[in-house]
């Protein structure tokens, strides 16, 4: 931009400083994200002591075969996957269709369902409230109780009408109309190929969602065999019950055995952060793309 | 062509008509966006109406055996109880003072960063440095703690590492009270930062490049360039940001909270949601939580209302 004006002194240090700054902003981020990557796949007595502190040191993979070996770790996979998938096309299968009528000046009673909708942004029942009827419902420790009282957000459903109201040419539905194309056929044959980019912003939008979360799990669900990955990850990183688990004989007695035991289990916490980040920050290059498309969508005031 | 297409559309689409009639036939003639809007009308009717009725269990000693219906009223004596606990000033200032730490920390730090992206003109680098800055808001909260626990840890963790490094004696990070807000509060920077600044971006690429050009042949610099086109794009954005922002004062994303809490940190930690979950789903005093939770909500709606009141009255830019 702009090219050809010349650039001041004062503008120069300005810009310098400028290039500083987020290239500070930038290492500050940076840096742990490395630190983790290094520190799991270091020898532990390094990390420990500080010895590693950017590039891996002694190289062992032992953390990795330890959340590998971790049954706990597994189910907890194989749980999300499923919590994620499941809850993901509800939230779809809720969300676009109430938003792409939302986004329909003919549709009569739109502001009734817009504000119904939109006061449990402001205010809502609170915590026991919803455990108690989620508890009358019978879905204490059930994945409904994890996929169904989390099925649509008013944020996306705003995102989602908005992107609907302005990508979509009227004269295209309005024509379709004409040709006494239903409702149906409109929203399934038409609107929904040409709405790929809010659909891949919602699946992502809530698929990181249900991948990451954790409360309504630590509140429903009381079978360990039904613990997605994050409450498992719970169990390790926060409670530290992972010697007892998964280090096997905890019987060593001597001071030296208990100490490796302790760097050992700082290891797997490292790998298993790793384990769990893994499919979010693999797919998210690729995607960062959408994500920002979607915030920018939901903030064109609509 | 254009003009009978718009002839047509007039007919099908219909204009809104206020009479009886017109309505009753987009009614008919829409059924199926009833359908459409069906699961999510359930859903908000169920899973957050259907929690406000359950709120009236904090003016009751609800008695699980006799339902919510059946239970005794009480009136405030739950409200009464915890305005009079001793915690109930501890838990109001640490929620209080935790949400203002937040957001006189992570509210203009997205706004700096964004002026200072908008700024850097290598495409490679830009672009770099916003990938990276993104990428902690896709670390779950739980990964998140065990990332503060790791670093902080007193014997093994890095930062213990690095300050001792510069020869300084490490504060017990996690055990000490005084440290807890600033923990939380730095370490949501570090996640969020970067993600807060895509909203100012966008609203950043909407200056007209016409008005940078004008002021460049007036001789502004690019400090004032910033200060006196950039930044005023982006006030509509801030305030909406900011008010929102208020609205949740009290609502202090307690999922960290609840991770990062233990016994001797307490003092500082403890806030009212967090406690709600202690007492309302640990200890099953279900009315009591209840009512505290109500408390909270509607100081955070009367906060939010306010809040819009005023920036209303001082600017034009308003939630509603």
């Amino acid at each position: 931009m702009l090219a050809g004006v010349k650039e001041t002194k004062r503008d120069k240090v300005f810009l310098i400083c400028n290039y500083i700054y987020v290239f500070l902003a930038f290492l500050i981020v940076f840096y742990p994200l490395v630190y983790m990557i290094s520190a799991s796949i270091s020898d532990p007595k390094y990390v420990a002591s500080g010895e590693m502190w950017l590039w891996p040191k002694g190289i062992t993979f032992d953390g990795y075969k330890r959340v590998f070996e971790n049954s706990s770790i597994w189910i907890g996979y194989g749980n999300t996957i499923l919590y994620t998938v499941v809850g993901t096309t509800i939230n779809l299968l809720v969300t676009l269709p109430a938003a792409y009528a939302l986004s329909r000046k003919d549709f009569v009673g739109r502001n009734f369902f817009m504000g119904m909708f939109m006061v449990t942004m402001f205010f809502g029942g609170g915590l026991v409230p919803t455990y108690l009827l989620v508890k009358q419902l019978g879905m204490i420790n059930t994945m409904w109780a994890i996929v169904i009282p989390s099925a649509a957000s008013i944020w996306n459903i705003i995102v989602s009408r908005t992107f609907f109201q302005s990508s979509i040419p009227k004269e295209l539905q309005e024509a379709a109309q004409i040709d006494g194309c239903t409702n149906m056929r409109l929203f399934i044959k038409i609107i929904l190929p040409l709405s790929m980019p809010i659909i891949a912003v919602m699946a992502l939008f809530y698929g990181v969602g249900n991948w990451n979360s954790y409360f309504s799990a630590l509140i429903y669900l009381n079978d360990s065999a039904k613990y997605p990955l994050q409450l498992v990850l719970r169990q390790i990183l926060v409670l530290q019950e992972m010697a007892a688990q998964g280090g096997g004989a905890i019987d060593a007695s001597t001071a030296a055995a208990m100490n490796s035991k302790a760097e050992i289990a700082a290891l797997v916490k490292y790998a298993v952060i790793i384990v769990a980040t893994i499919p979010v920050i693999v797919i998210y290059p690729f995607l960062q793309r959408y994500f920002v498309q979607g915030v920018m969508i939901g903030s064109v005031k609509g | 062509m254009q003009d009978t297409k718009a002839a047509v559309s007039g007919e099908v689409m219909l204009k809104p008509g206020k009479h009886g009639k017109g309505v009753w036939k987009r009614i008919i003639q829409n059924w199926e966006l009833y359908i459409f809007i069906a699961p999510a009308f359930l859903y908000f009717l169920i899973f957050s109406y259907g929690p406000m009725y359950g709120i009236q269990i904090a003016f009751k000693n609800f008695i699980p055996t006799k339902g919510i219906t059946g239970s005794p009223w009480v009136g405030f004596d739950h409200f009464e109880r915890f305005f009079h606990s001793y915690y109930f000033w501890d838990l109001l200032w640490n929620t209080l003072s935790i949400s203002l730490y937040e957001l006189a920390i992570g509210f203009p730090i997205p706004i700096i960063l964004a002026l200072a992206f908008n700024e850097v003109r290598n495409g490679f680098f830009k672009k770099l440095a916003q990938t990276v800055t993104y990428a902690p808001h896709f670390i779950s909260v739980v990964v998140m703690a065990g990332m503060i626990i790791s670093f902080l840890s007193p014997s093994t963790g890095i930062v213990i590492h690095i300050i001792e490094g510069l020869g300084f004696q490490a504060p017990e990070f996690l055990t000490d009270p005084r440290w807890f807000k600033t923990i939380y509060v730095l370490s949501g920077v570090w996640q969020s930062a970067g993600w807060g600044t895509i909203i100012y971006l966008a609203a950043l690429s909407g200056v007209d490049p016409g008005l940078h050009e004008a002021a460049i042949i007036d001789g502004a610099s690019r400090f004032q360039r910033i200060r006196h086109i950039n930044i005023p794009t982006i006030i509509p954005t801030m305030t909406i940001l900011l008010i929102l922002n208020m609205g949740s004062l009290l609502g202090v994303g307690f999922e960290k909270i609840l991770l990062l809490q233990n016994p001797l940190n307490m003092v500082s930690s403890d806030v009212i949601s967090t406690f709600v979950y202690r007492s309302g789903l640990v200890d099953a005093q279900y009315s009591f939580s209840t009512a505290i939770g109500l408390f909270n909500s509607v100081i955070n709606c009367v906060m939010l209302v306010v809040v819009n009141q005023i920036v209303r009255r001082t600017s034009e830019n308003s939630l509603w």
